[in-house]
Formats: C-alpha cells, sequence, structure tokens
C-alpha cells in the first residue's frame, strides 16, 4: 500500500499537470467584456488537483497518512491474478467488438466466464451464450434501432436486416 | 387543496397502463439488484439507465425511480441474508439483521427491514410533497449567483461528512469538474480539452461513461476481489403464518421506524448527503433511545428498523433538492438528473412549472412504488435468497455485458467504451487508496452547470467574488459551504493539537 500511495499521488500529479497545459491553449485570464477566459475553469480545478496530490506527497514523506505507513501489499498474488483476468477479459471484449464485432463476442466472454472461469456445463453455458446475443440483437437492433459494432461480421447480419426492416 | 388536486392528477398519470407496469418492473429490478451484494441503487440506474431510452422521457424517470425505491428495499436483503450490506446505504443493517439471521430470525428481519422501509418512505414521500412546491417556488427567484452557491454547498458537504482523507475528496471532486469541461467551450464554442487530438474527445465525457466506469465495472472488479472468500447464505423459513406473527412484532417498533423517517428525510435532502450517513445516524439515536440499548448489535429489531425506514427516506429526501433545485441529494440522484437533462427534463424550479404532469407523475409513482416494494419485496423474499447464491461467474460477465452495451448506447461511439474501461479499471485501483468516487461523479454532472452559473455571476459582478456574499440567499448558502468546508480542516488541526500534547507529557 505504501508505495501504490505515493506512485499514485505521483502519477495524478503529472495528469494534473496535463491537464493545467492543455486547458491553458485557451485564455485562462479574464477577458474583458467576455469574463472569464475558456480555460479558465478547468485550469484552476486542475491546479487545486495538483495541490491535492502535493497534499498527499507530503503526508506520505510525514506518514500522517494511514497507508504511508502500511506494509500491507496493494494487491496480493489471488487479487492481482482476478484483477487480470477482470480487466484482461474487458480489454479483450472490446477489442474484439472492433474485430468480430458484439454478437460474435459476447458468446466467447460468456463461455470464458462461465466454462472455464466457472466451470458450469456446457448445457447451461451453451444456453448462455446463445440466448444472450439474440435477446441483445432484438432489443438494442429492433427495438430501440441502435446498430452495435459487427466488425467483420456485418456482412453475415445482411439477410437480416432484409428480414426485419 | 391545490396540492391535493396536482397529486390526484399525478395518480392519474401514474397509473396509466405504461407507467404502472413500469412501475412494478423497476421495482422488481430494483429489489434483485439491491438485493446483490455490492450492488445498490447507484449501480442499477447507471447500468439500467441506457436501456430506457426505449420509453418516453417521463416513463423513463419513473422507472429510474422505481428502481430506485426497490433497490432502497433490496439492500437490507443481503445485509441480512449474508451479512454483507447489499449496497452501502444498508451498512447499518447489518449490525443487527445478521445477528437475527443467525439465530434463524432471518424472516422477522427481513419482514422488519422492509416494513420499516415502506413506513420510511411512506413518511417521506408525504413531507416531499408537502415541501417541493413552496420549495422550487423560492427556488424560482434564484438567480446564477444562487445556483453557483448551492453547487458548493453539494461538494462542501461531501468535504464536511466525507472521510478521513480530505485531499482525496477534494481530488475526486476536481477531477470529475474537469471531465465535464472536456469538449467545446460554452461560451466562445472554441474545442477545450481534446487530449492527444482524439475527435472523440469534441462531443465531451458523457456522465454515463464516468458513472458506469465507476459503479459498473470499477464496482464488479471490487466484488470480484472482495467475495474471493466463500459467503454463507443464512436460512430463511418464511411462511404466511410466521410472516404475519413477524408483522404484527414490527408493529410494536413504530418508534424508532418514525424517528428513522424523519431523520433519513432530512439527511437525504442535505445535497450529497444522503442514504448512508442518514441510516447510520437513525441506528446511533435509536440506539441512544432505546430501552435496552446494550441488545443493539447482538439481533434487536429496532436496530433493523431504524436505519431501514432511514435510507428509504433518504432516497425521496434527496430526490427534494434535484427536482426543485436542480442539484442531487445522492449519487444516485446524480445520475437521475444526467438522465433528465438527456431527455430535456431540466430539473430545478421550471420543472414544476413547465412540466407539471411530469413533475406530479413522478410524486404519485413514488406513492405506487413504495406500496409495490412491500408487496413485491415480502411476497418474492425466496427467490431473493435464490439470487444471493448465484455463482458470481454467471453474474459477473452478464453486469459486464450490460455495461459495455449500455455505454455504447448513448453516443454510439466505440471511443466511450474504451473510455469506460478506462474509468472503471482507474476507479477500483483508486478506490483501494480510499479514492472517494461519489464526488467525482456528482461533479461530471454538475460540472456544467457549475461553470455556467460562476462564469455568468462573474460577468454580472465584472468578476468580483462579492456577488456570492451581497445578495442574501447566495451568501447565507455559501456562508454554510464555507463552514462546511473550514470544519475538517479545524477537526484536523484539534487532533493534531492533542496529539501533540499527549506525546509531550512525560511517559
Amino acid at each position: 500500500m505504501r508505495w501504490a500511495e505515493l506512485v499514485m499521488a505521483i502519477v495524478m500529479a503529472i495528469f494534473s499537470l496535463y491537464l493545467m497545459v492543455k486547458s491553458a491553449e485557451l485564455p485562462i485570464g479574464w477577458i474583458t467584456g467576455e469574463g472569464p477566459g475558456g480555460g479558465a475553469f478547468p485550469f484552476w480545478l486542475a491546479a487545486g488537483m495538483l495541490a491535492c496530490c502535493i497534499w498527499t506527497i507530503v503526508s506520505w514523506f510525514r506518514k500522517t497518512n494511514p497507508f504511508s505507513r502500511s506494509d500491507e501489499p496493494y494487491m496480493d498474488k489471488a487479487t492481482l491474478k482476478l484483477f487480470l483476468i477482470g480487466a484482461g477479459s474487458l480489454t479483450a471484449m472490446v477489442g474484439l467488438f472492433h474485430i468480430i464485432g458484439v454478437y460474435a463476442t459476447l458468446p466467447l466472454f460468456l463461455i470464458f466466464y462461465m466454462r472455464v472461469l466457472g466451470g458450469h456445463s456446457w448445457t447451461l453455458t451453451g444456453a448462455f451464450a446463445a440466448i444472450t446475443p439474440v435477446v441483445t440483437f432484438l432489443f438494442f437492433e429492433i427495438t430501440l434501432n441502435i446498430t452495435l459494432p459487427k466488425g467483420y461480421s456485418e456482412p453475415l447480419f445482411y439477410p437480416l436486416y432484409d428480414f426485419f426492416y | 387543496m391545490d396540492i391535493f388536486n396536482l397529486l390526484m392528477d399525478g395518480f392519474a398519470v401514474a397509473f396509466l397502463p405504461l407507467n404502472l407496469m413500469l412501475i412494478v418492473l423497476g421495482c422488481t429490478v430494483g429489489l434483485f439488484i439491491g438485493a446483490m451484494p455490492g450492488l445498490g441503487s447507484v449501480n442499477g440506474v447507471a447500468i439500467v439507465l441506457p436501456m430506457t431510452f426505449l420509453v418516453p422521457p417521463a416513463s423513463a424517470i419513473i422507472f429510474l425511480a422505481a428502481l430506485y425505491y426497490g433497490a432502497m428495499y433490496g439492500g437490507a436483503i443481503s445485509s441480512i441474508m449474508l451479512g454483507i450490506p447489499g449496497a452501502s446505504t444498508a451498512v447499518a443493517t447489518v449490525f443487527d439483521g445478521r445477528p437475527m439471521a443467525m439465530k434463524g430470525l432471518a424472516d422477522k428481519a427481513l419482514v422488519g427491514a422492509a416494513t420499516a422501509s415502506f413506513v420510511g418512505g411512506t413518511i417521506s414521500v408525504v413531507l416531499f410533497t408537502l415541501f417541493a412546491p413552496p420549495l422550487a417556488e423560492v427556488a424560482l427567484t434564484f438567480g446564477a449567483p444562487e445556483e453557483f452557491a448551492l453547487m458548493l454547498l453539494a461538494f462542501a458537504t461531501f468535504i464536511g461528512l466525507g472521510g478521513d482523507d480530505i485531499s482525496k475528496t477534494f481530488f475526486s471532486i476536481f477531477i470529475g469538474l474537469v471531465f465535464s469541461a472536456v469538449g467545446l467551450d460554452i461560451v466562445s464554442g472554441q474545442p477545450r480539452l481534446i487530449f492527444m487530438d482524439i475527435p472523440g474527445f469534441f462531443h465531451g465525457i458523457n456522465f454515463l461513461v464516468l458513472a458506469i466506469g465507476i459503479y459498473g465495472i470499477g464496482e464488479m472488479l471490487w466484488v470480484m476481489e472482495t467475495s474471493q472468500g466463500k459467503v454463507m447464505v443464512s436460512q430463511a423459513t418464511v411462511t404466511v403464518k410466521r410472516v404475519m406473527n413477524s408483522l404484527r412484532e414490527v408493529v410494536h417498533a413504530y418508534k424508532p421506524m418514525v424517528m428513522g423517517s424523519f431523520l433519513g428525510y432530512f439527511v437525504g435532502i442535505l445535497p450529497a448527503a444522503g442514504a448512508t450517513p442518514g441510516s447510520l445516524m437513525a441506528y446511533g439515536v435509536a440506539k441512544s433511545i432505546a430501552k435496552d440499548p446494550d441488545s443493539f448489535g447482538t439481533g434487536n429489531l429496532e436496530g433493523v428498523v431504524a436505519p431501514e425506514s432511514a435510507n428509504n427516506a433518504a432516497s425521496t429526501g434527496s430526490m427534494l433538492p434535484m427536482l426543485t433545485l436542480g442539484i442531487p441529494g445522492s449519487p444516485t440522484t446524480a445520475i437521475l438528473l444526467g438522465g433528465m437533462v438527456i431527455w430535456g427534463l431540466e430539473p430545478g424550479p421550471m420543472l414544476f412549472v413547465n412540466h407539471k404532469e411530469f413533475v406530479w407523475g413522478l410524486i404519485a409513482s413514488l406513492y405506487a412504488a413504495n406500496l409495490f416494494a412491500l408487496i413485491l419485496n415480502i411476497a418474492f423474499i425466496p427467490a431473493f435468497i435464490w439470487v444471493l447464491k448465484l455463482p458470481f461467474t454467471i453474474l459477473a460477465p452478464i453486469i459486464f455485458i450490460l455495461c459495455m452495451i449500455g455505454g455504447y448506447a448513448p453516443t454510439q461511439d466505440m471511443h466511450d467504451v474504451w473510455l469506460m474501461l478506462i474509468f472503471g479499471v482507474m476507479a477500483y485501483l483508486m478506490r483501494k487508496l480510499d479514492y472517494p468516487m461519489a464526488p467525482a461523479v456528482l461533479a461530471i454532472v454538475l460540472g456544467p452547470l457549475a461553470e455556467a452559473s460562476l462564469r455568468q455571476s462573474l460577468i454580472i459582478s465584472h468578476g468580483s467574488f462579492d456577488i456570492f456574499f451581497t445578495r442574501w440567499a447566495s451568501g447565507t448558502i455559501a456562508v454554510i459551504a464555507i463552514i462546511l468546508l473550514v470544519l475538517p480542516v479545524l477537526k484536523m488541526l484539534k487532533t493534531r493539537l492533542i496529539d501533540n500534547n499527549v506525546s509531550k507529557k512525560p511517559g
């Protein structure tokens, strides 16, 4: 925890600086007749963020903050594994949205969680993997008229479009 | 009488077949979401909001409000059955609810919680009906300085009532406000904060992207970590006879219920205070006024009904400033407010003038939602227990999928989905270090309003900040906000002074 606290504060301080620089692309001072410039609001708020990070860093060195004294690991091995599975599977899912589309990705994602991680039966996993994309398609594409990304699987949907529209 | 007539008109709207169906559906979905450990009203509203584009705006808000209510009822279920709060608002319910379940009195605790939620909900909706119109009338006289002072108060409440690490609460508010400024400058129309010139930032950062990132993805990653160990679901025997017997006993605990309802309602009204502090305070007060305070914590029914009536009352209370002033009283109402803005139902006093039918329809729907939630809650107790036993490997992927597609739906831009994923992962990593996330969500919703009112006020005053103090209404609100902001600093100095004195004393 101890080092994570410091690293997070430093990373966020750098991010705050970046936000300040980015905000300053617009005027941050007073413009006669117009009031505060367009960059003023985010600039001073980003400055506030930076001040908070410095506050946290100072507390860390003075050891006045509970995390700065904590010897516990930020993530133990089991937690890290779970985090990597969670974040990794989500990243893979969003990435695959671009390539094979939502409807091909959803079954893969469900099979990964239910069969690989959960060890559920193929019947249950198969049922979820088959029903979820169908329900999603009917709800989003047909009812709400929201087209979800299909990537390279787009041509497969042409007959369906012909049928529904 | 006027209010009565308006309310009757409201019932006519709430009882339209579509709305009535949505109220029942909203309560049911809310109860299930609330019952799932770790997920509460805020997660439910954030994840489900994009799906509500199917129905007209007024019906969508009625549905979400019913979901909010249902989740408040449902939160108690996992507190009692698992000993894990269904949501932070149900933390206080664990103190006595869990010991009751361990003693085999789970059904009594569940019935008690449901009844208390009903009492809290009903009292608070009546108070809401009486308070909302006059408050909206006062708010009609408010100008930009008052609006900004109110927002300052909302943020100051987070600082004043927040956790120990003030710098992290401030940070969360600031980052939410900065994210709200991404896109186009409201005055000059120039592009602003377009990170790495990615075109997706031109339409700004949708509050839902942040809300689903934090409350959907971040929360599920958190639940994955915290539920590593196996949880034990208590047994509950539910028969009509036992439920009736429990109801008879619950009626005797009317005092803490009524106290919790009033306390919860007024704490809920405070901008950004919400149901969690309300229910904890109600528990504390119930214990101090009880005949046998020592039995609290060992399974006293009063310790269940007080926080449960308070958290439901607070959820209604937090809708009061949201609807009348346009300032949300809790993270959930912040998301509701964001939704209303998308639908063109700008919350604030003008809503009571321009959209009377909607406002009173919503208020009437709260009465109905309250009744339905009570009935559904007691009838479906076995179903909720089944949900609690649902393996995480089925629940997690479904919620993740809902988040991802829900995040894509409003703007239909994959940029938002990636952003949501980044926010979710960052929220999880920061939450581990006690960075509070609710202030950031409130800030991204209020940000555009706060910036507009600040800039307008400063233009009126030619750049002088005096304008916030020279008008009576904004002055009063601003002074309260400043007191709340200074309070934790004084508290910190006091602790340090005491520490120094202790360390100076020999031995």
